[in-house]
C-alpha cells in the first residue's frame, strides 16, 4: 500500500518499470477485496465479499446466474463502486479511483455483452485500447505505421487472429469475432491483471480452443479472474476457484476439490446449466 | 498493402468511402477553395462581405457546435456566447465609439486576450456540462447563454447594456487597413479555412478518434484507460478557440456589438445552422450558414414581393428546419449523400 504510490502514475510504464511494479506486488495481493458490498436499491447484489488473488494467480469465479459475479467485477474496476467495503489493487487502496485511473495501473477487463466502438473499424478498437494506457491520449499528431503504438496494434490483432478483417467496422464482425476483440482491448498496453466476463458465451468449438491456447499463453505475471459458464474452458486455464452463491461466496478451492465437492455439484454443476 | 491504410482513419458512421472517393472529395473542396479565393475578382463588395464574409463567419461558430455535437456527442449552446464574449472583449479592450469603457489596447494585446478570455469561459462551460448527457447538457449550457445575455442586457459599465458598442475599427497592420472588404475578406476566408482543415484533420488524429470514442461508448472509454471528462473539456476548450476567433471577425465585419448578437435567437439560429447543414462533416456547418445567410438577405425582399411582411423570414428558416429534418435528420450532408450514391447506382458505377 505504501509502497505502490511511489510509482509513475497516470501514465503507463515503460517496459523497464514493469519489473520495479512486480517487486512491489511482492508486498500484497493482486487483488483484494475486503467487505465489499454492492446494493441496487432493495437488492443486495454483493454481500461482504473478502477475497485475495495472488499476482499472477489465475482464478474462476463461477455460481449461476444473479450470483453477483459481474457485479463482482464492476466493483474491482470501478464501473459501478461498491457501496461499503475497500479494494486494492496490488497493495494500493483504489476504492475511490475512477476505472480509468485503475486501467492506467493495469487492471484490465472485458465485458460479458461486447462493449466495443461498432462504428469504428477493428484497427481503430484496438488503437483506442493501446492509445488509452499510453502517452498521447490528446494528440493532435497523427499516427503512422511506424509508430510503436502502432506495431502493438498490429501484433494484438494478430494475436486474436483477426488480421482479415482488420479494416472492417465492428459492427459488422460476427460475434465470436468481436469476442475476440474484447480480448484483445484487455491485452492492450502492459496489463498485470485481467477479469475476464464469460469470453467464450456463444464461441465455437474452434474458437474456444483458441481461447484457452490465447489464456495460458499469457506471461506468468498476468493473473486473471475468469467468469465462465463453460467448464471445460474455465477449470482448464485456472488453478483455483471461488464459488459464489446469492450475492456470497460459498466456496473456495482447487478445480479439482470443487468439481468433486457435493454441494456445488448439487447447486451449480448439475442443474445450472441453461 | 494494409499499412498503408493506418494513416487514414475511419470515422465511425461517416465516411467509409474507398480511396477514389476520398481523392474526388478532396477535388471538391480545393475547387470551392479556389473559387473563394478568387472571388473578390468577379464579385461586388456586397457579395464578399455581407453573404459570402458572414457564412463563413457564422460557419466558424457553428464548425465549433458540429465539433462538439458531431465529434464529441455533446449539444452545447453556449458557442455562440463564446463567439459573443470573445467580440465584446476586442471591444471592451480595444477600441470602440466609447472610450469611457474601451481601453484602446493594440489589436495584437487585445484580441489574444480576447481569446483566452473567451476560450477561458468556454473550458468552464465545458467543464460544467461534461459529467452531463443529452437534454441536461442542452439545459445547462442553454442557461449560460441566457445568463450571459441578460448581463450584456442589464450591465452597462462594461457591456454598454442594451446599447452595446458601434464603430469597431479592425486593426492596420502590414500596411493594410483590414476594414477595407477584400482585405478583410481574405482575413476571414484564411480563418475559415483553418478553422475548417484543423478540424477535419483533428478527426482523425488520436484526440479526435479518442473524442469519438467517447461519443459512442464513454463507459468502455473509462475501461481502457480514458478519463472521458477531461477528454470532453479538452474539446470544449478546442471548440470555443474556433468560435472565438469567429467572435472577433464577426465584430470587425459586422462593426457593432449587441445583446442580440449573442442571444437566445442567434444561439437557436446557430444551432439550426448547424443542424441544417449536417453534423456529419465539418463542411455541413458552412452549407448550412450559407442557407441562413441567403435566406436572412433575400428572404424578406421576396416575402414584401409578394405582399407578406418581410419580418417573416425567420417562419421560412423555421420551415426549412422542420421540412429538412423531418426529411433528412442529418442535415444537407445527409442528403447529398443519399443522393449521390442514388445517382451512382443507377449510372451502373459500383455503389460501394
Amino acid at each position: 500500500m505504501v509502497g505502490a504510490r511511489s510509482l509513475p502514475d497516470r501514465e503507463e510504464p515503460a517496459l523497464s518499470t514493469i519489473a520495479e511494479r512486480i517487486a512491489v506486488a511482492g508486498t500484497g495481493n493482486a487483488i483484494e477485496l475486503r467487505g465489499v458490498s454492492r446494493r441496487f436499491g432493495g437488492l443486495a447484489a454483493l454481500s461482504d465479499i473478502t477475497l485475495s488473488v495472488r499476482p499472477g494467480e489465475r482464478r474462476a469465479v463461477l455460481g449461476s446466474n444473479g450470483a453477483g459475479k459481474t457485479t463482482l467485477l464492476n466493483c474491482v474496476t470501478g464501473d459501478f463502486p461498491p457501496t461499503s467495503g475497500s479494494v486494492r489493487f496490488y497493495g494500493e487502496d483504489v476504492t475511490n479511483l475512477p476505472p480509468h485511473e485503475r486501467i492506467r495501473r493495469g487492471l484490465r477487463r472485458t465485458y460479458q455483452i461486447s462493449l466495443l466502438f461498432q462504428g469504428l473499424s477493428v484497427r481503430d478498437n484496438v488503437y483506442l485500447a493501446c492509445l488509452g494506457v499510453s502517452r498521447g491520449r490528446f494528440s493532435f499528431a497523427r499516427r503512422h505505421a511506424r509508430d510503436a503504438i502502432m506495431q502493438s496494434v498490429t501484433s494484438l490483432i494478430a494475436l486474436v487472429h483477426l488480421e482479415s478483417v482488420t479494416d472492417r467496422p465492428v459492427g459488422e464482425l460476427a460475434h465470436g469475432q468481436q469476442r475476440q476483440l474484447e480480448i484483445a482491448l484487455a491485452l492492450a498496453g502492459a496489463p498485470r491483471f485481467i477479469l475476464f466476463d464469460e469470453p467464450a458465451a456463444g464461441l465455437s468449438p474452434n474458437e474456444r480452443g483458441d481461447l484457452i491456447a490465447i489464456l495460458t499463453a499469457l506471461p506468468a505475471h498476468i493473473g486473471y479472474i475468469i467468469i465462465e459458464h463453460d467448464m471445460d474452458v474455465a477449470l482448464r486455464v485456472v488453478e483455483s476457484v471461488t464459488m459464489m452463491h446469492n450475492g456470497r461466496i460459498f466456496k473456495e478451492g482447487t478445480p479439482r476439490e470443487i468439481e468433486a465437492d457435493p454441494q456445488v455439484q448439487q447447486l451449480y454443476l448439475g442443474g445450472g446449466h441453461g | 498493402m494494409a499499412i498503408s491504410h493506418t494513416r487514414e482513419t475511419r470515422i465511425g458512421g461517416v465516411d467509409s468511402a474507398a480511396p477514389p472517393r476520398w481523392i474526388a472529395d478532396h477535388f471538391a473542396i480545393l475547387l470551392l477553395g479556389l473559387v473563394l479565393v478568387l472571388l473578390p475578382a468577379v464579385a461586388s463588395n456586397f457579395v464578399l462581405d455581407q453573404i459570402v464574409g458572414w457564412t463563413l463567419i457564422l460557419g466558424m461558430i457553428a464548425l465549433s457546435l458540429m465539433f462538439l455535437a458531431g465529434y464529441g456527442g455533446m449539444v452545447s449552446l453556449v458557442q455562440m456566447t463564446v463567439a459573443g464574449l470573445a467580440g465584446y472583449m476586442i471591444t471592451v479592450f480595444g477600441a470602440s465609439s466609447l472610450p469611457s469603457i474601451s481601453l484602446f489596447w493594440p489589436w495584437w494585446v487585445a484580441a489574444p486576450v480576447a481569446i483566452i478570455i473567451a476560450v477561458a469561459f468556454g473550458t468552464l462551460a465545458g467543464a460544467l456540462s461534461a459529467r452531463t448527457e443529452g437534454i441536461y447538457t442542452i439545459m445547462i449550457t442553454l442557461a449560460l447563454a441566457s445568463a450571459f445575455f441578460y448581463l450584456t442586457l442589464q450591465n452597462w459599465s462594461i457591456f454598454n447594456g442594451f446599447n452595446g458598442f458601434t464603430t469597431i475599427p479592425a486593426p492596420i497592420f502590414l500596411g493594410i487597413n483590414w476594414k477595407s472588404p477584400v482585405a478583410l475578406y481574405y482575413l476571414i476566408l484564411f480563418f475559415a479555412g483553418l478553422s475548417y482543415v484543423t478540424v477535419l484533420y483533428i478527426s482523425r488524429a488520436p484526440f479526435g478518434l479518442a473524442l469519438q470514442g467517447t461519443r459512442d461508448n464513454p463507459r468502455r472509454m473509462e475501461a481502457i484507460g480514458f478519463n472521458v471528462t477531461a477528454h470532453r473539456i479538452a474539446a470544449y476548450a478546442f471548440a470555443a478557440l474556433i468560435a472565438a476567433i469567429g467572435g472577433i471577425l464577426l465584430v470587425w465585419l459586422n462593426n457593432q456589438i449587441s445583446p442580440g448578437t449573442a442571444g437566445i435567437e442567434a444561439t437557436i439560429d446557430l444551432l439550426v445552422i448547424a443542424v441544417v447543414g449536417g453534423l456529419g462533416h465539418p463542411i455541413g456547418a458552412f452549407i448550412g450558414a450559407l442557407i441562413y445567410v441567403i435566406l436572412r438577405t433575400f428572404a424578406l425582399d421576396s416575402l414584401v414581393a409578394v405582399g407578406l411582411d418581410g419580418r417573416r423570414f425567420q417562419t421560412i428558416i423555421g420551415l426549412g428546419f422542420l421540412v429538412i429534418v423531418l426529411f433528412s435528420p442529418d442535415g444537407m450532408i445527409g442528403l447529398w449523400r443519399r443522393w449521390s450514391a442514388r445517382a451512382r447506382s443507377q449510372t451502373g458505377k459500383s455503389p460501394r
